[in-house]
């Protein structure tokens, strides 16, 4: 190779890099370790980790337990799907476009919108991606947020919105739900309006109402859904949303302590062109046979440069077709039934765990109880009897130290919760 | 080859789910979903065949030679799949208590740690998501540090021509405003240009280094210098770092901050589109406006901390896209101090292909590359019509994936070759073999080329269509019920 | 349609051309331009009424892989938006300076005509490129 290039050394080939800013010594890294002990040294650090097949948990908080199917993993695992770049050369691309397509067509169904990208990194950056569309959509300069909206996803607006030109406005809670007609006022001369449903305490917000409240005001009525619950309860695009988004990780993808995960975007056609990121079309090749492709691609940033809707490019794709296998592998019926399922056991858990309710609302799949004590103290309690009880409101937010908010999936059965209500009493919860 | 849409029968399914002895709840009416999502109704097999078909139909870097320019596409090693799906890594929630997920924690400390002597840097956020966001995110570092000194004024960064679109983006969605800085003919950042450009409005300067035509800047420390001397910051773009790791570090070139790609230079399966990381990492200066929460070394335990009240808060989720930490640790594992043979390698092997393509392409640069470099077409298209497309689709039918077609816009019909240390002599030079061939046919037979691919599942396609009657899901209403 | 810069229209040096008469002035995009961009997928137009300025942007035309801004060679207001060029942008391909005109402005300062480029001129800059 050194004559093909017509050199003698591998060093005349670093001849540009100055010597002032070159490495004159090995990187100050642990040894090498070969495949087996490598296995061994991440297999000790994980064991170090209790994770949820380990330790009875009723955590949520916007990261779900739902059961991921074993044809996730065989889909996950084609190399061909694994290893391929981004689709820029469509016809060594037809199979990760297509599922894209077909990804997009069930993010569209289940929001009721016209129009979905290929995804973006998870929940709480495309809250902040529609920001941006509605910023440059009304060439308004604020938007508007429920105190009930996950608190990353509000964390993540408000780094990015001043960057943007948008001032933050929230809307405090009211008995755990947003109220309509505070939302409206909040909402004069603002982009966006963005609501979470169900919101972070697991209760059902009056969002048909949240969105008119926003409409009234000329801001673009934003829903952050969860797609498992897109099953039983309304699809944003029905009750007037322009704009849903949310955390595709309940559907098909493992909690890995966090991501990566999925967010997705899905907009009324009316905002195709201020949308972030990829888009897959349809079309034909030189034969009229069926097709697909990037499009839309003057949108982005690898052409439009300073003025792109996004500076997205690396995605989440692995993620979301995931998403598309799980969603599949579930139809319309599963859907359905995961929502009834999960809906039923806390409801159930609701009336027998023993704690009350915090509000007094109608919820979905997690809901918020108050204890005697701190419910950081009932965690820590609880967990040295072998069951994590829940997420404790007070680290998000001030005046709910008492709060624990509890999740339910399918996967948990009236047994478990029987064991989280013996041992909720045992700590004095 | 159909859609699952158009496979789908009524009433069938193939997951099947729990049925608790439970009392059934309903949603309040004004709330309940009124008509179904018309997701897929398949049994399992069918699944599973729809599935296997499309992979069938697409090609990575597990099914031949991927040489796409500045996607760093090199392999990635099953053991790093295996060490993921770990289940005290996989089924780890996210909120589970510190003393509950050290493993997790001491895993994404330790990739800290590496990636600061990796860079030569101070601090480390794990957070961004990917590249552009690592890149959005070390501006606003370095604007909350500007703010924080009182110099509101400096609004400027300057980015080079030739620059990946993301920078011009980022800069944008951070607030900020965009100067072209101009190359000059050795390919290097004309250093004339960008001093006439400093100011007291300048931010920063933003540099890919090796640039995007695969050339170190040979007056790297003179543009540092130049941007300190006049009270901006340095960020490096490390979309390139495959070029460099254990042979010359960002820190020590004089860069403030530096975005990673993990995806690229560690090894992340790319998944057709992600995911990815973006760690940021900074001198200590910027370490103040780091998004939180960093994995802190308390004594023997790791904590997430979140106490930093300069903060330019959160940029995404959590700690960060934590299964590709896994991966990458894993992947970087695997050399220990030796990481600088796998640079070397990815520079040779750019060398070796470039030197030996050189007979029939046009190389516009007379340098030795990085890891990657840009050719050109501009001779074929000028002498037989032939664009860089054209070779690119011919490449198909030899079973190579093509390099990155057009960019940097600065060469006319660039072909952009990265090789990754991935690949043994024999494949690059099969790759060669084939280069050269199509250049033979471009004399001897254009119409293939113009005509390729012809071994592909689809042709090529009327990307004009796409945009212009935009069908971008499946339009269940324009199709007979498959009922 | 092949190469051609009619001798009765002003051109700019960002390929844009105008047809000025009785104060009002009809704009466009060249041969060059709209051969450079390749089939117009989309045109992007200002909204009727609006004040452009000569030498600022006043829309956009995108192709597939690109995108140009419009740059105004003259100051005024427009209008009339092409509404033909608006539902069938390859017109602007066809017939850059017939049926693929882009908006109708009217002029605010007549003298800006005297600084652009005569159809000799302009065909010369684009040799030059």
């Amino acid at each position: 190779m050194f004559d093909a290039i017509g050199i003698e050394s591998f060093e005349e080939l670093l001849a540009d890099i100055p010597q002032a800013v070159r490495l004159d010594r090995p990187l100050d890294l642990e040894p090498a370790l070969s495949e087996s002990e490598l296995v061994d040294h991440l297999a000790q650090l994980a064991s170090r980790n209790v994770d949820v097949n380990r330790e009875l948990s009723f955590l949520g908080a916007g990261v779900y337990d739902h059961y991921v199917p074993a044809i996730v993993d065989a889909v996950l695992e084609r190399g061909e799907l694994l290893t391929a770049y981004t689709p820029y050369q469509p016809e060594m691309s037809q199979g990760v476009l297509q599922a894209i397509f077909e990804y997009q067509t069930a993010i569209c169904e289940l929001t009721g919108l016209d129009v979905s990208n290929a995804s973006g990194y998870d929940g709480h950056t495309v809250a902040a991606d529609a920001c941006f569309l509605a910023k440059s959509a009304t060439g308004r300069s604020k938007v508007v947020v429920a105190e009930t909206l996950n608190p990353q996803t509000r964390e993540v607006i408000a780094t990015f919105a001043p960057g943007f030109g948008l001032e933050v406005v929230e809307v405090p809670h009211t008995d755990g739900v947003t109220d309509p007609s505070a939302m409206e006022e909040a909402a004069a001369g603002a982009a966006a309006v963005i609501f979470q449903q169900p919101n972070f305490f697991g209760c059902l917000e009056p969002a048909p109402e949240l969105a008119a409240a926003a409409s009234a005001a000329g801001a673009l009525p934003v829903a952050h859904v969860d797609l498992l619950s897109l099953g039983v309860l309304e699809a944003p695009g029905a009750y007037g949303c322009a704009v849903a988004i949310g955390e595709g990780q309940s559907a098909g993808n493992t909690l890995s302590f966090g991501g990566p995960h999925y967010g997705f975007l899905s907009a009324r056609e009316e905002f195709l062109r201020r949308m972030p990121g990829r888009i897959v079309g349809e079309t034909v090749d030189v034969d009229g046979k069926r097709a697909y492709v990037l499009a839309l691609q003057t949108r982005e940033q690898h052409i439009r440069r300073e003025k792109a809707t996004s500076n997205i490019t690396t995605n989440q794709t692995l993620l979301a077709l995931a998403g598309l296998v799980y969603l599949s592998w579930l139809g319309p019926q599963g859907l359905r039934e995961v929502g009834e399922i999960s809906m039923a056991l806390a409801e159930h858990a609701k009336a027998t765990i023993g704690p009350s309710p915090a509000f007094d609302r109608p919820t979905f799949r997690e809901f918020a109880v108050r204890c005697r004590r701190p419910s950081r103290d009932v965690v820590r309690d609880a967990r040295a009897l072998g069951v994590h009880p829940g997420y404790a409101l007070g680290r998000e937010y001030e005046d709910m130290d008492d709060m624990l908010l509890i999740a339910l999936t399918e996967r948990r059965t009236v047994e478990e919760i029987d064991r989280l209500a013996a041992i909720l009493h045992e700590v004095g919860a | 080859m159909r859609l699952v849409y158009e496979k789908s029968r009524a009433g069938r399914r193939a997951g099947r789910l729990p049925n608790p002895d439970v009392e059934r709840v309903d949603v309040p009416a004004a709330l309940r979903r009124q008509a179904p999502a018309r997701l897929p109704e398949l049994a399992e097999p069918d699944l599973v065949r729809h599935f296997t078909e499309l992979s069938t139909r697409n090609f990575g870097i597990d099914t031949g030679f991927y040489p796409l320019g500045s996607c760093t596409m090199k392999h990635n090693p099953r053991a790093n799949e295996r060490v993921v799906n770990l289940p005290g890594f996989r089924d780890l929630h996210p909120y589970q208590e510190e003393d509950g997920s050290q493993g997790a924690l001491e895993v994404m400390w330790r990739l800290q740690e590496i990636l600061k002597e990796v860079t030569g840097l101070h601090e480390v956020t794990l957070q961004p998501a990917a590249g552009s966001q690592g890149e959005l995110t070390g501006l606003l570092l370095i604007k909350a540090l500007l703010d924080a000194a009182g110099e509101r004024q400096r609004v400027e960064v300057l980015a080079p021509d030739t620059a990946h679109g993301t920078n011009p983006a980022s800069v944008t969605m951070a607030g900020l405003e965009l100067v072209d800085v101009k190359t000059d003919e050795r390919g290097n950042v004309d250093v004339a240009d960008l001093e006439s450009k400093l100011s007291d409005r300048t931010a920063a300067l933003m540099l890919t280094n090796p640039s995007t035509l695969g050339l170190f800047e040979e007056g790297i420390t003179e543009l540092t210098e130049a941007v300190h001397s006049a009270g901006g910051y340095c960020y490096y773009d490390g979309a390139n770092l495959n070029a460099v790791c254990g042979i010359s570090r960002p820190g020590d070139m004089g860069f403030d901050v530096v975005h990673i790609n993990l995806h690229k230079t560690f090894s992340q399966p790319h998944g057709g589109g992600g995911p990815g990381g973006g760690p940021v990492a900074v001198r200590d200066e910027l370490a103040p406006y780091l998004p939180v929460p960093v994995v802190a070394r308390a004594g023997d335990r790791f904590v997430f901390d979140a106490d930093r009240p300069a903060s330019i808060g959160r940029v995404r989720g959590f700690g960060g896209p934590f299964g590709v930490f896994v991966r990458s640790y894993a992947f970087i594992r695997r050399y220990g101090p030796a990481l600088r043979e796998m640079s070397e390698v990815a520079v040779l092997n750019a060398n070796y292909l470039m030197a030996r393509l050189r007979e029939a392409y046009d190389v516009p640069y007379e340098r030795a590359c990085m890891h990657e470099f840009v050719a050109s077409a501009r001779t074929l298209k000028k002498e037989q019509g032939i664009t860089a497309l054209d070779v690119a689709k011919r490449l198909m039918d030899y079973g190579f994936h093509p390099p990155t077609v057009y960019f940097p816009l600065v060469v006319p019909e660039a072909l952009m070759i990265e090789p990754t240390e991935t690949e043994a002599k024999e494949t690059l030079d099969e790759f060669v073999d084939a280069m050269l061939a199509i250049a033979e046919e471009a004399k001897s037979s254009p119409d293939l080329l113009r005509a390729a691919p012809n071994s592909r599942p689809v042709r090529r396609l009327d990307e004009v269509r796409a945009t212009k009657h935009p069908v971008l899901r499946y339009r269940f209403d324009d199709h007979p019920s498959s009922e | 349609m092949s190469e051609s810069y009619p001798t009765d229209l002003y051109y700019n040096r960002e390929h844009d051309w105008a047809r000025v008469a009785q104060g009002e002035a009809t704009l466009g995009i060249t041969w060059h331009a709209q051969d450079a961009l390749g089939e117009v997928v989309h045109f992007e137009p200002p909204e009727a009424g609006a004040q452009i300025a000569a030498g600022g942007s006043y829309g956009e035309v995108e192709s597939v892989k690109a995108v140009s801004d419009l740059i105004s060679p003259l100051s005024g207001e427009i209008l009339e938006v092409n509404p033909a060029v608006v539902d069938a942008p390859e017109l602007i391909n066809a017939e850059p300076y017939a049926g693929g005109w882009l908006v109708r402005i009217r002029l605010s300062n007549d003298a800006e005509v005297d600084e652009l480029l005569g159809a000799a001129a302009y065909e010369a800059w684009v040799a030059e490129q």
